[in-house]
């Protein structure tokens, strides 16, 4: 138990050194007007297959995937158990999520990864990256009927800071991590929208 | 002191809040009822009832349950006639037994949420619980028996 | 020939029997604990070891076997009560304690195992009832002064002319009359319960957390106990340190023991969480050296010389020589583990010239004397009590007690009154393990594509070895069973069955159904190959083969009808068969399958038996439905594999079970037979994985020689 108080003493400096990094990182934003640079396709498509390359990664494309079956492992080989989406993405019966999937990673390797919010897209909106090519995706996310009635400085937003998407960095012990960090990731998406958001060839 | 609820019993114990709940149950409460199988939440032998969802104990610490309503094998039943209870012996569905609990506990979500569930809805809800027995043709028999005797039982 | 293989098995038993209770168990006697165990107060008659019968009217059947899912709780007492004539309400059940009383009937030492229980207490448990009930007339028409002649019982009474009296009045006076030594048995015509069938007497208590396994057990006072091992297998601790294990909140007690490391706490998770901080450096040993890799290419080197010789008739190279067609294959199956859902425990208790010892155990006489040798005790100062078994599988049946062992040496070392607890972990890199095989056959067909000769021979680890039921001739039959003694051979003029016993680190042991997981595999898919290479339907192709062999043929025709093999299935589903007899019953499958993303789905199994008289039908059909999903579970997921002496797999993540949504629909039919009674518990299991091979060939055109099915991609025929 004592062994607690250190760890919630890190914690509480880091959120700190957050708050502060954030605070220094520049012009508040607004999310009217987002942020533009001048438009360059061949800059938006490279930076989106960054953004792509992260997307099917398993971390991302395993809650992503294109039955109501979440994947699992780098394989991407179907969920153990048959565990199924449910209408609200949140499972079904005595197989929900949080069933087994608790607030934070469980200790040791093949132990349930968790997060609050963790969870599949729910049925109406079921945001199915596996088995799309780059222009398939790249127009899904741009589509808000389609990405949860995102703008896109809310899709920025979602990836840069939302806690479900956090944690495809933080993914627990044996699990890899995305080709690209979350900070690198969230660069290339802002790169992708602000230089026009262009959907690849293909 | 961590105060917790089970079967309608309040307990106060003396546990780390990461200690999981299967170990406070069992070796804390001794409400050995709800089984260890796996301690990975592979198996389901440990399900027990958190407000009313089927949470694997194993991998839930007991802190997520502090305040929360438990119930366990122990709790399903004032005398063992809980539908499903009824139809597990009317198919003779238990073999060597040490599942049966967790089964019993995942079914009675299922029952609770859909009281007319398909084949196919007994796969989504069931297959989270490993019986090395190979009891799942009778789990599944006696699953419908009890969604028809829990019907007639609110006809009455 | 199947007969004659299980008295060779039966034989090893007896010579073994003989051995443990002449030689290890020198003196051995009835422990007097025990004895007051099964005598409680409220018992007022005790006719035998087998039955207690109380002035209130209750009935206490005692099991010789234990129950570990296969169902002696309700089939013993069915047996008994049917010759008894008691009121099945009032039945209560309890495992013996440990006494010769108990010894199997023919293999001489107590034991479950082998699917014997049913068969081997038939007469026992049947004299038991039926010696209880002349006495108690007896003592009725004593009191009432009618002629025995015309005193009758019905349902736990005793009708002596107009008067009504129930057992539990007559216990008392009974138990004062001489035993009889030969009573009559109560013809089939007149059984209500034998071959009609009764519900569980233990489904209750395991719906509602009642039922007390090993697990379970709890006392003030009591610690837990977790052994951290060594993790290649045959390794020694070199040094260890504690202090962080102790320093964890909980563990009171850290102690080395042959085994390794044990952490001793209040509670398991204190226990485990100290394991995980001690500090370990290992002796790993030889074991380091090997790999399933190294090991395959061993076995399979080997397999291309012959073995010893197992069975043989005629000449084989003479008749591979006159052949009109050649075929060979070669098959690998790897190491499984039982892995029941308990895992392993077992709480020992020492005080001062005492032991007393709680456990689910199939050998608990064994499990018994190993703790005597090792505390230096008599076997008399030991008490067992067996509880429910979580599953055994045979995992629970380990002639060395290693599981038992261990314990013991825990409470000894540490002073402390422990349970100690495996994780699934420890249990799945434990050892004991069916063994590695692999087969190679070279088979000579004749112009009409029957076979006229086969070699065969066998690569694996003896279970027997180094256990005091080791063959003298070095063809362990748990090895070779299935095959030495197929009839497939009756009609093979010149054949060989040879085998190699290889030796390793590992440790292994039998696994539900033992050598006919394997043999069983091998014979039935490479018939099945047979019968496609003569261009003949796989079902007449064997009864052709079996045309001696008639309880085969009873088996195998009933499923083919009930199946209905002749009828074509919808498009995408596919059929295989397989027939093969295991512990005297003879058993077929039809498997119906479809290919799925290069996977195959089991929709539905059906299944014949024929197992002699089924004492309780409902039974046998929940075996035949057990046998058959862990049939499928080591066909399409069962492997281990080992590198650098570690074993990879850890738990149900990488050591996969079917689960609801991969279980079949599942029909069985009994043959009904009045031939001799076999086994129901273990027998389903080996027709199940050739029945689905042989249905993914129908599918794919692709045989499958190496297990699990899910190693090789399929892909339809079209």
């Amino acid at each position: 138990m004592s062994s607690k108080k250190p760890f919630i003493l890190i914690v509480l400096l880091l959120a700190a050194i957050g708050i502060t990094i954030m605070s220094f990182k520049g012009a508040p934003v607004d999310h009217n007007t987002l942020a533009t640079l001048p438009k360059d396709s061949i800059g938006s498509v490279k930076a989106f297959m960054s953004v792509y390359k992260v997307l099917k990664s398993a971390r991302c494309m395993n809650c992503h995937p294109n039955g109501d079956v979440p994947l699992q492992g780098d394989d991407n080989h179907l969920h153990t158990m048959g565990v199924k989406r449910g209408t609200d993405g949140r499972g079904l019966y005595a197989m929900k999520c949080s069933n087994c999937h608790q607030a934070e990673n469980a200790p040791g390797i093949h132990t349930p990864p968790g997060n609050p919010k963790w969870s599949l897209p729910p049925a109406n909106m079921r945001m199915v990256f596996q088995g799309k090519t780059p222009r398939q995706l790249a127009l899904q996310l741009l589509d808000p009927k389609q990405n949860g009635g995102r703008s896109k400085q809310q899709l920025i937003d979602h990836m840069a800071s939302d806690d479900l998407v956090s944690w495809a960095w933080n993914p627990g012990t044996g699990r890899t991590l995305p080709p690209l960090s979350h900070t690198a990731f969230s660069a290339q998406v802002k790169l992708w929208i602000a230089k026009g958001a262009y959907a690849p060839a293909r | 002191m961590i105060a917790l609820k089970v079967n309608d019993k309040s307990y106060q114990v003396d546990a780390s809040p990461d200690m999981p709940l299967l170990w406070v149950l069992r070796d804390l409460l001794g409400l050995t009822g709800t089984k260890f199988g796996c301690g990975v939440a592979q198996c389901g032998a440990c399900t027990v009832h958190l407000n009313g969802e089927a949470i694997r104990s194993c991998v839930t610490k007991v802190s997520r349950a502090q305040g929360q309503n438990i119930v366990t094998i122990e709790g399903l039943s004032l005398n063992n006639d809980h539908p499903l209870q009824k139809a597990w012996v009317e198919f003779d569905v238990p073999q060597c037994g040490y599942c049966q609990s967790g089964q019993l506990m995942s079914a009675a979500v299922l029952l609770r949420e859909n009281p007319n569930p398909t084949n196919q809805d007994i796969d989504d809800a069931m297959s989270g619980n490993i019986c090395r027995c190979g009891t799942y043709p009778r789990i599944r028999q006696a699953i419908h028996k009890a969604a028809e005797m829990q019907k007639e039982g609110g006809k009455s | 020939m199947s007969d004659q293989q299980t008295a060779i098995s039966r034989r090893n038993f007896l010579k073994a029997g003989a051995l443990l209770s002449g030689g290890l168990l020198i003196s051995f006697t009835i422990p007097q604990a025990n004895r007051l165990l099964i005598q409680d107060a409220t018992t007022a008659f005790a006719p035998n070891a087998f039955l207690r019968i109380g002035a209130d009217n209750s009935i206490t059947v005692i099991l010789s076997h234990v129950e570990m899912g296969q169902g002696i709780w309700t089939t013993l007492p069915m047996i008994l009560a049917e010759e008894l004539d008691a009121d099945w309400d009032n039945i209560k059940v309890m495992h013996s304690g440990v006494d010769k009383d108990y010894n199997h009937t023919v293999y001489g030492i107590q034991i479950t195992g082998g699917s014997s229980s049913t068969w081997s207490e038939f007469d026992r448990y049947r004299k038991a009832g039926a010696t209880a009930r002349v006495m108690l007339t007896q003592a009725a028409a004593k009191r009432t002064g009618v002629a025995i002649e015309n005193c009758t019982t019905k349902n736990g009474y005793v009708i002596a002319g107009g008067k009504k009296l129930s057992y539990g009045e007559l216990a008392t006076e009974a138990s004062t009359l001489p035993v009889p030594q030969n009573v009559t048995l109560r013809p089939p015509a007149q059984w209500k319960l034998i071959g009609k069938g009764v519900k569980r007497l233990d489904a209750s208590v395991k719906t509602n957390g009642q039922a007390k396994f090993g697990m379970d057990i709890q006392f003030p006072g009591m610690l837990t106990a977790v052994v951290a091992h060594a993790p290649v297998f045959g390794g020694k601790v070199k040094s260890f340190d504690a202090s962080g294990a102790k320093a964890v909140p909980g563990v009171k007690e850290v102690v080395e023991i042959p085994t390794g490391i044990a952490v001793i706490a209040d509670h398991f998770w204190a226990a485990n969480q100290g394991r995980k901080a001690l500090k370990i450096i290992w002796d790993d040993g030889a074991g380091a050296n090997l790999s399933t890799k190294t090991q395959v290419d061993a076995y399979q080197k080997l397999a291309h010389t012959d073995g010893l010789k197992a069975a043989q008739k005629g000449n084989v190279d003479q008749g591979l020589a006159k052949a009109a067609k050649l075929l060979k294959a070669e098959y690998v199956f790897p190491y499984l583990a039982h892995a029941p859902m308990e895992p392993l425990n077992c709480t020992v208790k020492i005080s001062n010239d005492k032991c007393e010892i709680w456990t689910g155990t199939q050998l608990p006489g064994i499990d018994l004397a190993a703790a005597a040798r090792i505390l230096g005790m008599k076997p008399e100062q030991i008490t067992m009590n067996v509880v429910f078994l979580g599953g055994g599988f045979g995992r629970r049946a380990t002639i060395t007690s290693d599981f038992v062992s261990e314990a013991v040496h825990i409470a000894k070392a540490s002073g402390k009154f422990v349970k100690m607890v495996w994780t699934r972990e420890d249990d799945m890199k434990g050892g004991y393990y069916r063994p590695m095989f692999v087969h190679r056959i070279n088979t000579g067909l004749d112009a009409s594509g029957m076979p006229i000769a086969w070699r065969h021979n066998i690569v694996g680890q003896s279970i027997m070895a180094g256990t005091p039921f080791e063959s003298k001739d070095g063809v362990d039959s748990t090895s070779v069973e299935g095959i030495a003694d197929s009839p497939y051979f009756e009609t093979v003029p010149d054949h060989f069955v040879g085998l190699h016993t290889a030796k390793e680190v590992v440790p292994v042991l039998w696994f539900r159904s033992v050598g006919h997981t394997h043999t069983a595999y091998v014979m039935e898919t490479m018939v099945d190959e047979l019968a496609h290479t003569a261009g003949q339907d796989p079902v007449a192709y064997r009864r052709k083969l079996l045309q001696k062999s008639p309880r085969h043929l009873a088996a195998l025709n009933l499923v083919a009808q009930k199946a209905e093999w002749d009828k074509k299935l919808p498009e995408g589903r596919y059929k295989g068969i397989a027939v093969h007899e295991a512990f005297g019953s003879y058993v077929a499958q039809v498997a119906e399958i479809s290919i799925d993303n290069g996977k195959p789905r089991v929709h539905k199994v059906t299944c014949a038996i024929d197992c002699g008289l089924a004492v309780n039908p409902d039974g046998v059909k929940a075996q035949m439905e057990s046998g058959i999903i862990f049939g499928l579970t080591m066909a399409l997921y069962g492997e281990l594999t080992i590198e650098k002496g570690q074993l990879q797999q850890s738990n149900f993540y990488d050591y996969r079970i079917a689960r609801m949504n991969e279980s079949p629909e599942i029909d069985v039919y009994i043959v009904d037979s009045n031939e001799k009674m076999g086994g129901a518990g273990e027998c389903a299991v080996p027709p199940t994985a050739p029945a689905i091979a042989n249905a993914i060939f129908a599918a794919t055109g692709k045989r499958i020689y190496n297990l699990p099915i899910m190693n090789t991609p399929l892909k339809h025929i079209s």
